[in-house]
């Protein structure tokens, strides 16, 4: 093969072509100086269709065969078939951001009512069609808090138990705006709301906090920290996800401004981290949102329509003032997401998570009854995970797991961490009899 | 002629489905459902509860309302809207690579060789010595970029507080800088549309972190100066950053590594055909040279010593991460297989037929293409018509238009990148969709669009008046 597959022109259409156009060859339309012309090669040999899929199902295949019990801020569940095959509708795949709402109405529509989505499950007016994932989101809340608070401060105050890649990239955008990320001390696996309470002060701008935690805790604290960062003028964002959402307290009703999180825990598979960040606030941050709109209108025959709206914020039109460099998202994904909720609807929604609930206590309890392990280690309602208190070395007891084919995390010497969905929750009596038999 | 001249009187009812909420919504009491005490939980909640059916129904018929690649010629200028072949969605569907990132190296043994190929195609390709593939965005690899630039001066001592951008560059360099805390210093373009040396020379100085370059530019001009600029800029202490968007124009015939860039992304989804999906996901994989990789994101991939096997490691001086996780998985899978797909000859020829595609419809359209000679896109002007008016008309022909008003070097600019996909008549559909509306009289240009779901939309009244979910409207 020579050319590529994907450019249908034949020999006699090229050189009509280049005909038209008055040059002799391909290669006489480009401009490139010669000094800085590449006549190399890259060594890349083109494979057949066939051949790639062959090639990569073999490198896939080098990958474990294990069962994972892993959370820790990417979750999985189980993805109806509806949802792949609407979502892989070309007219979906191969579209692009509706610059031209006329003709993209339907991915309009789709992200509005994504919108919506998690405006019912924050209670918050304004909800963006999506950012990268959760710690991408959570650092646009920090700049967002930078703009909108008036206090001098520059501390952004997070937990202790925040997961340290998350608090990574929230280190790196919050550089740019001269802001320092501090964390603030947990209290068995929830917020110390005490500690807190005494650290926030006028050079708070943002107070972080997570339901569940990254312990898998349900937070029992979200009206009291609200309080605490309301009382300080500081801006009160909770991470969470789309699941936990939908039985959890409502976040606008404990006085959260911002909501940022995860959505991929619905409609993504287990996907390497992939993700789908949430981005929910108040109406009075609506022109600092970062991040696209869409917003409900009407076409000159007065018939509802839908369009990208108060684009003024990005960087398109309003360059280096703009609330966000965000350009291309996670579109795809959030239509994913939306189509997995209808699926499953409220009821089914708020079923998922019980069982979230549900099985990660009894599950707890079955590892806790084993001598050698102790679960949960923190006394609170935990939802999807929970860590597990070892008597043995925690590494070493995960390693003797993997052999038997589990994976789960090590967050301590003595401390590992297990996460039960429905997507694992059929191989849980087989987890609690490795357990049985390593430690 | 396949398009005849549309009746600017509207000829049909307007397309429309309702939303989900207006198809039924129901309240679930949650108190009474959870295991858990009230004053941790929602009272209820209440969406939509479609069955499958309508469900399969509801978002056929959204589908149905919208353009894309598959739907026809998509020209959009600097989205680089090229076919994204269908054989890459089954590869990234393998089970088998749907793993948590937290699994141990020795678990993962196959992502991490992909991504190790991956860095290594991507490194040959843009001349680089060193590349992560976390950035989940090109705006994110651009960050990415930027922040590396920040820590390599930091390193060596050096406080610099400035990024030159050029005024024809894309919004996210600018918001990029900003957001990575640079003051933004804008370089008019030059008379023939390439950055002015002069311009650059005054622009620079010990303050200048990086400059951060498209090129070819963003109406298509290789910047044939670069090697000058290469060096003004490195002389200056500064570091040259490639904006990989205008990359697809160049594979096989240059490399920003041997025009002297320093750090540039890559767009996967433009050059390397994966799926726009509406908005994203993309990816932005960043590469270095050797003297920036100590700076790359953590983790970045290796093969293993002695044993063999890949392993993540965290370079010296990292900036940290820039993602949660191990950046757009799915979308980096999808780019391995084009990539393998098309190997060298068939990457050199993508390039040189949408060079081909860009000049030729050039050609045959009436209207006029101010600077040249261009790559594989080209600002057209509309002269004394209205770009975005011309746009609304030539949805009624079939096409999707170019992109419009950008960039502000060309007045009423239409900036058009057919890419190597489409062949020589649908290009002559094209040129014809473009001349009937740039012709069209202003009453059907003021009104267009009348044959698609919906007529022109009121965008100044939704910005006025945010209606941004179902519960606003029904609020009403």
């Amino acid at each position: 093969m020579s050319g590529s597959p994907y450019a249908p022109h034949t020999d006699a259409e090229t050189a009509a072509m280049l005909e038209t156009i008055g040059v002799e060859s391909e290669e006489s339309l480009f401009d490139i100086p010669e000094a800085v012309a590449f006549d190399g090669e890259f060594g890349i040999d083109a494979r057949t269709e066939r051949g790639i899929r062959d090639e990569c199902a073999r490198m896939f295949a080098r990958n474990d065969d294990a069962t994972e019990f892993l959370g820790r801020g990417h979750y999985s569940h189980y993805v109806p078939s509806v949802v792949d095959h609407l979502s892989d509708r070309a007219e979906f795949l191969t579209s692009y951001t509706q610059y031209q709402p006329e003709i993209s109405q339907g991915f309009l529509q789709a992200l509005f009512e994504y919108q919506s989505m998690l405006v019912e499950l924050t209670g918050l007016p304004v909800a963006n069609c999506s950012m990268y994932d959760a710690a991408t989101a959570l650092s646009e809340a920090a700049t967002l808090a930078d703009r909108v608070r008036s206090t001098t401060g520059d501390v952004v105050l997070v937990p202790e138990h925040l997961r340290e890649g998350k608090r990574a990239v929230l280190e790196n955008y919050c550089a740019g705006a001269d802001l320092t990320v501090e964390a603030y001390s947990m209290d068995d696996g929830i917020a110390d709301v005490d500690a807190l309470a005494d650290r926030v002060g006028d050079d708070v701008v943002m107070v972080y906090a997570e339901n569940p935690t990254l312990r898998g805790c349900i937070e029992e604290n979200l009206d009291a920290i609200g309080e605490v960062a309301d009382d300080n003028d500081a801006l009160f964002t909770l991470g969470s996800d789309v699941v936990a959402l939908s039985v959890l307290e409502e976040p606008a009703s404990a006085g959260v401004d911002v909501v940022v999180g995860e959505a991929g825990a619905l409609g993504l598979p287990t996907s390497y981290g992939m993700g789908l960040g949430v981005f929910a606030c108040r109406e009075e941050h609506l022109r600092q949102v970062p991040g696209r709109l869409v917003g409900a209108s009407e076409d000159a025959e007065g018939d509802r329509a839908f369009t990208l709206t108060l684009q003024t914020r990005e960087q398109h039109i309003r360059k280096e003032r703009a609330t966000s460099n965000i350009c291309t998202n996670q579109a795809w994904v959030a239509l994913r997401a939306a189509i997995h909720a209808a699926w499953l609807g409220p009821d089914g929604l708020v079923d998922l998570a019980n069982d979230c609930v549900r099985d990660a206590a009894a599950l707890a309890d079955r590892i806790d009854d084993l001598s050698g392990a102790a679960a949960p280690v923190h006394d609170r309602h935990h939802f999807r995970e929970f860590a597990v208190r070892t008597d043995q070395p925690a590494a070493a007891v995960a390693d003797d797991l993997e052999k038997t084919g589990f994976l789960v995390h090590v967050v301590g010497e003595h401390l590992l961490q297990v996460c039960v969905t429905d997507h694992n929750a059929g191989r849980a009596d087989d987890l609690v009899a490795a357990f049985g038999e390593v430690i | 002629m396949i398009h005849d001249q549309a009746d600017y009187t509207r000829e049909e009812e307007s397309v429309h489905e309702p939303l989900l909420s207006e198809k039924g919504e129901e309240t679930v009491d949650v108190r009474e459902k959870s295991p858990l005490s009230d004053d941790l939980i929602r009272e209820e909640l209440t969406l939509p509860a479609p069955s499958e059916p309508e469900i399969a129904r509801h978002y056929t018929r959204l589908s149905q309302m919208n353009w894309a690649i598959d739907s026809g010629p998509y020209p959009l200028g600097s989205c680089t809207m090229k076919y994204n072949p269908k054989f890459t969605e089954d590869v990234a569907a393998d089970p088998n690579a749907a793993v948590h990132p937290d699994r141990p190296d020795r678990a993962v043994q196959g992502n991490l060789e992909l991504q190790y190929r991956l860095q290594e195609f991507l490194a040959d390709v843009g001349g680089m010595d060193a590349v992560t593939l976390q950035p989940p965005a090109g705006a994110a690899g651009e960050f990415t970029g930027i922040l590396i630039a920040k820590a390599y001066h930091e390193h060596h001592g050096n406080d610099r507080s400035e990024v030159v951008i050029p005024a024809s560059a894309h919004g996210t360099n600018f918001a990029t800088a900003a957001t990575a805390g640079y003051d933004v210093v804008e370089l008019p373009s030059g008379e023939d549309g390439r950055v002015d040396l002069e311009a650059l020379e005054a622009a620079v100085g010990d303050d200048t972190a990086a400059l951060m370059l498209t090129n070819p530019n963003t109406v298509g001009l290789f910047e044939r100066d670069i090697t000058e600029i290469a060096e003004i800029v490195h002389d200056a202490g500064g570091l040259l950053y490639y904006d990989g968007a205008n990359l697809n124009a160049l594979l096989g015939r240059g490399r920003p590594g041997d025009m002297g860039f320093d750090v540039m992304h890559y767009n996967v989804h433009k050059t390397f055909a994966t799926p726009h999906g509406g908005g994203g996901p993309g990816a932005g994989p960043v590469g270095v040279t050797e003297e920036l990789a100590e700076f790359l994101p953590s983790p970045r991939v290796r093969e293993t010593n002695g044993e063999k096997g890949y392993e993540r490691f965290e370079p010296d001086e990292s900036i940290g991460k820039v993602h949660g996780f191990e950046g757009n998985w799915l979308v980096l899978i999808k780019t391995y297989a084009y990539i393998a797909r098309l190997g060298d000859e068939g990457l050199a020829d993508a390039a040189a037929k949408a060079v081909l595609n860009a000049n030729y419809l050039a050609e045959r359209i009436d209207l006029e293409v101010p600077y040249g000679p261009f790559h594989h896109e080209f600002a057209a002007t509309a002269g004394e018509r209205d770009a975005a008016d011309v746009a609304k008309r030539m949805l009624d022909f079939g096409v999707h238009p170019p992109t419009t008003k950008w960039p502000e070097m060309v007045p009423e600019a239409m900036l058009t990148e057919p890419t190597e996909i489409e062949g020589q008549s649908s290009l002559d559909d094209l040129a014809e969709a473009f001349d009937l509306a740039y012709a069209d009289v202003d009453e059907a240009l003021e009104t267009a669009p009348n044959r698609t779901a919906a007529a022109r939309i009121d965008q100044v009244g939704a910005a006025r008046n945010p209606r941004l979910s179902w519960q606003a409207l029904e609020d009403e």
